[in-house]
């Protein structure tokens, strides 16, 4: 339907960019990329990735759909060990560290060396940026970003007496909304929670960080040897947890992140906390009138941002290098951009992506959608360190330890630094 | 008349059981025939559609997963029934002095199988660049000791006047052993051959490890992967795929019945 | 038997399948025995020798105590239970109750579905509030239960998974048992006055012991071998209360990328199922001596 404007405007947009078929060498790249969302991920990146390939006929390109997240990662350090690395990949931005620990990428900001490039660089939302550099250079360009918001029952809302217009912001208000949201039946069994916030696994660790960012306080830093676990703002963040289980405001026990966006479309919470990726899912289920706002902050607003970048790998001849950035410029352009993101409910990476037609009868249709937007500028990587997975453990385990009932924040916190800090000890 | 009371209050009850047994699975079948929204509602005139099917088998490559599949459960189970049967074969017919040690170093392999040692299973296959392929995922499987301890049990009790009439008339060992051990054993080959089916159809975590890429992961990775994504569970669609890749086994087992149960037991007994 | 058979064709015949074997089995546990006592190379440096670090990690490391104390619940409560449940749906399906084919399907089914199939349904039936569960307790005016959210109930429901899935299958073993219990010797029992509980406990249950140590067997082998669910449902949360041993395995070697710590968590395991296996032989040899 829209295919040919798309397809015209992307050409121009291209040409606009200078984004041209200059390279002379003909390349052959792979690139991995991974689908971390119900949408028809894979097909809208085949579309892009055919339309790139139909502009620079000289290259080849093969997108390789590689599973989720976790998966394209092993798959690409997998590849990149027995020494056919794909040229090109979507990987979770957090694994920056990883992927520079065993020596599989290379910085962008190494090949960008034009004008005309940096000036490229920089159109991309700082916030989004940053969590690709490491002591200097940009090893990865935005793709795919997300960040949680939250999504709240106007409907229900109206019932409880309460604005429908005005979301709590605080934390504070939270509490006082959620109690009015609350609703219990003739058994004083609960029928709709005042909210869900996601505490268990990954999941709840990423939301996490958010309240601790609303606390004016980050998890992990751009060095990579760092994990804040046990500050007074993450004790306060799971203090606030913890008071809205015991004001009744939210289920006790540990909430898992995959049935969250289930549990607000059936009603059995008025507000859930939970990546703008579900926007389409909820869009389309929900049966009731329903809003989005900013995350309740603690200090002030504030979230955490997760998703994908694209990364460069350093197995590749000159002739891939500009062919793979060619193929970021187009993938990251404007109208390619505005694609992906209505088709997923990502957050586009760069600003001028929201001038284009597409995005802005998007936001007409779905105006909110524009919240994850608005709140970026509140927004922190999310945790990332050297050993990732093991690192992150210990503040999921301290997480769940809290919400379960089975110890208290600050000791929790205390034997979750420990922890990382004998992993990132070898890293000082 | 007491016993005919008793009677049908155990009918009522065992009624009751198997419902509520099958319970799980029925849930899951009205969400994969119904819309998201019933999913977690249960109303009796709910439309049945068809569209997660259609939905969920173009969302993931289920048809790859499926010959994936089919190719794996293939090359395990000629594999096992062929070096199954041989070692079986040897155990039975020669008599060397360490026949005891070698034979209880094998059925080691029923405790401690392959997922047990997955970490080093993984690194071996990385060493020998198998990671990845079909063959890789089915390489420590292609003998299995229970399939020796099941070949061997039954060749055991072939009778040893048909072997010694067929040596006086002068047969080779193979032609032994495929003119009369094999045909002998065919009842036990049919049993074995549904339990292997079933077991590597069914396999998940050695494949999960083994295996990144579409083009060779199996229907259980594929499943698993299609169900674990970075935004919310869309329950139809799951359990849609979940049916859609069990649907093989289950209509089999539905058909087969008498057959399935029948070799299971055999496969018990023996 | 005849010896007269050379040795040419045993060679063929038990080498290369016995050295596949014995290449995915006996050699890994080897290797795992050797990598234990070494550390995780990177690409900044190649691995060196370190004695017995990773075991004084394993012996300090709070998790894996936590893993075994529910590996060793998770056995201990799975297949009793599952034999039970199979012993007497055995017992229903051998009846000459009305509707047994199916009884039979229903109680088998779950055995033909793939442990990660049976993960999502029960993931779906166990949600808070929404599933299938919590809206039957719903309907007794019972509030909803956290199944997989509270480190209570975590393991117990990790546990009626396996158990749903597996009482089946032990059933049919049963049911053969079952089946081919000489009716004479029930008979004569019945004939001698005996009632059919007494007839069940003395004839019935006796022959049934060789079945029962089968399917004993083959349930505990399951109980470390399969953690299919585990990784779909729970990821051995919430606070590791549904961590087995296998899976923390699988997450310290293939999530964390320690490979080290990985091989020596296996030794530990294969040496855990030697001991069991030693305890079985003993336990079973003693029950034949006095048989």
């Amino acid at each position: 339907m829209t295919f040919c404007i798309n397809k015209a405007i992307s050409f121009s947009a291209a040409a606009l960019m200078g984004v041209s078929a200059t390279a002379l060498s003909a390349e052959d790249l792979e690139f991995y990329f991974p689908v971390g969302v119900n949408a028809p991920a894979v097909a809208t990146i085949q579309e892009l990735t055919d339309e790139w390939a139909a502009m620079n006929p000289q290259h080849t390109v093969s997108a390789i759909y590689s599973g989720n997240y976790e998966e394209t990662t092993t798959k690409a350090l997998t590849a990149a060990n027995a020494g056919d690395a794909p040229q090109v990949a979507v990987l979770l931005s957090i694994d920056l560290f990883t992927l520079i620990e065993e020596d599989v990428i290379l910085p962008i900001s190494d090949i960008a060396t034009s004008a005309e490039d940096k000036e490229w660089m920089a159109g991309f939302y700082p916030a989004f940026m940053k969590d690709g550099q490491f002591e200097g250079k940009t090893y990865a360009i935005p793709f795919q970003r997300s960040t949680p918001v939250f999504y709240y029952n106007k409907d229900a809302f109206r019932a409880a007496g309460l604005d429908p217009e005005s979301p709590p912001t605080t934390w504070k208000e939270m509490i006082e909304v959620g109690k009015a949201l609350t609703l219990k039946d003739a058994n004083g069994n609960v029928t709709q929670w005042g909210t869900r916030i996601p505490t268990l696994g990954l999941g709840g660790a990423w939301l996490f960080g958010g309240l601790v960012v609303s606390m004016d306080d980050v998890l992990t830093t751009e060095t990579g040897i760092e994990a804040r676990m046990d500050t007074p703002a993450t004790v306060a963040s799971l203090e606030f947890l913890l008071e809205l289980a015991n004001e009744g405001v939210m289920a006790p026990g540990g909430n898992s992140w995959g049935d969250t966006p289930k549990a607000f479309l059936e009603g059995q919470t008025a507000s859930i906390w939970t990546s703008t990726g579900n926007l389409a899912f909820i869009e389309k289920n929900a049966e009731f009138d329903w809003g989005v706002g900013f995350l309740p902050g603690g200090n002030g607003p504030g979230a955490p941002i997760g998703g994908g970048n694209f990364y460069i790998f350093q197995d590749t001849t000159e002739g891939e290098r500009e062919a793979a950035l060619d193929f970021i410029k187009f993938m990251t352009s404007p109208a390619s951009a505005a694609r992906w993101s209505i088709a997923t409910g990502y957050v586009a990476p760069r600003p001028d992506t929201w001038e284009t037609p597409e995005m802005q009868a998007y936001v007409e249709r779905l105006p909110q959608a524009l919240v994850a937007l608005e709140q970026l500028p509140f927004a922190e990587r999310e945790f990332a360190t050297f050993q990732r997975a093991k690192v992150t453990q210990y503040l999921v385990d301290a997480i769940e330890s809290v919400v379960t009932g089975n110890a208290e924040p600050a000791g929790a916190l205390r034997k979750a630094q420990e922890g990382a800090d004998s992993v990132l000890s070898e890293y000082k | 008349m007491n016993r005919g009371l008793t009677k049908l209050m155990l009918s009522i009850l065992t009624a009751v059981f198997a419902a509520v047994w099958a319970l799980p699975f029925i849930y899951s079948v009205w969400t994969a025939f119904h819309d998201e929204r019933y999913a977690a509602n249960f109303k009796w005139d709910a439309p049945w559609i068809f569209d997660n099917f259609v939905e969920a088998w173009h969302a993931a490559p289920f048809a790859m997963y499926f010959a994936n599949t089919l190719i794996l459960i293939t090359i395990v189970l000629v594999a096992n029934l062929i070096l199954c049967t041989l070692v079986a074969y040897a155990f039975v017919r020669y008599k060397f002095r360490w026949a005891g040690f070698l034979f209880a170093l094998i059925m080691v392999q029923l405790l401690i199988s392959p997922e047990i040692l997955i970490v080093e299973n993984y690194l071996i296959l990385s060493r020998i660049g198998l990671t990845n392929t079909i063959i890789g995922i089915a390489l420590p499987y292609l003998t299995s000791a229970f399939g020796i301890f099941l070949l061997r049990q039954t060749f055991l009790s072939v009778p040893k006047s048909l072997d010694e009439a067929a040596q006086i008339e002068g047969a080779s060992t193979w032609r032994i052993l495929w003119n009369i051990y094999v045909p002998l054993a065919w009842p036990v080959y049919l049993a074995y051959s549904l339990v292997s089916v079933s077991f590597h159809w069914n396999n998940f975590l050695w494949p999960l490890i083994v295996t990144n890429s579409p083009e060779v992961r199996p229907l259980t990775v594929g499943l698993s992967v299609f169900a674990t994504v970075d935004s919310g569970v869309e329950w139809s669609l799951v359990n849609a795929a979940t049916l859609m890749t069990t649907a093989p086994l289950i209509i089999a087992f539905i058909i087969f019945q008498r057959q399935f149960v029948a070799n299971f037991m055999r496969a018990g007994i023996k | 038997m005849n010896k007269r058979m050379t040795t040419a064709p045993a060679i063929i015949m038990l080498v290369i399948p016995c050295a596949i074997l014995v290449a995915f089995t006996h050699y890994p546990a080897i290797m795992a025995l050797i990598n234990s006592f070494w550390n995780n190379a990177s690409s900044r440096r190649p691995s060196r020798f370190a004695g017995t670090e990773n075991y004084q990690a394993m012996l300090a490391d709070d998790r894996l105590a936590q893993v075994l104390v529910n590996s060793t619940i998770y056995a201990l409560g799975t297949v009793p239970l599952a034999i039970g449940l199979a012993i007497g749906m055995a017992l229903l399906v051998n009846s000459r109750l009305p509707g047994t084919a199916f009884m039979r399907l229903s109680f088998f089914l779950p055995t033909m579905l793939p442990m990660i199939a049976v993960a999502n349904i029960w993931l779906f039936f166990y949600a808070p509030g929404i599933g299938l569960a919590s809206q039957i307790l719903g309907i007794f005016g019972l509030p909803s239960i956290n199944f997989l959210g509270q480190t209570e109930t975590a393991l117990g429901s990790m546990m009626f998974v396996a158990i749903w899935k597996e009482a089946g299958l032990f059933m049919i073993f049963y049911l053969a048992a079952l089946q081919s219990v000489p009716t004479n010797l029930k008979d004569a029992a019945k004939l001698e006055g005996a009632g059919r509980i007494r007839v069940f406990i003395d004839v019935v249950l006796p022959l049934l012991r060789p079945t029962t140590i089968f399917v004993a067997v083959n349930a505990l082998i399951n109980a470390f071998r399969l953690v299919d669910h585990v990784v779909v449902m729970t990821e051995g949360g919430p606070n590791n209360a549904s961590a087995l041993l296998l899976y923390y395995i699988y997450e310290v070697t293939f999530r964390q990328r320690d490979f080290a710590y990985g091989a020596t968590l296996t030794v530990l395991m294969v040496v855990l199922l030697g001991i069991l296996a030693v305890i079985q032989f003993w336990l079973l040899n003693r029950k034949a001596h006095y048989q």
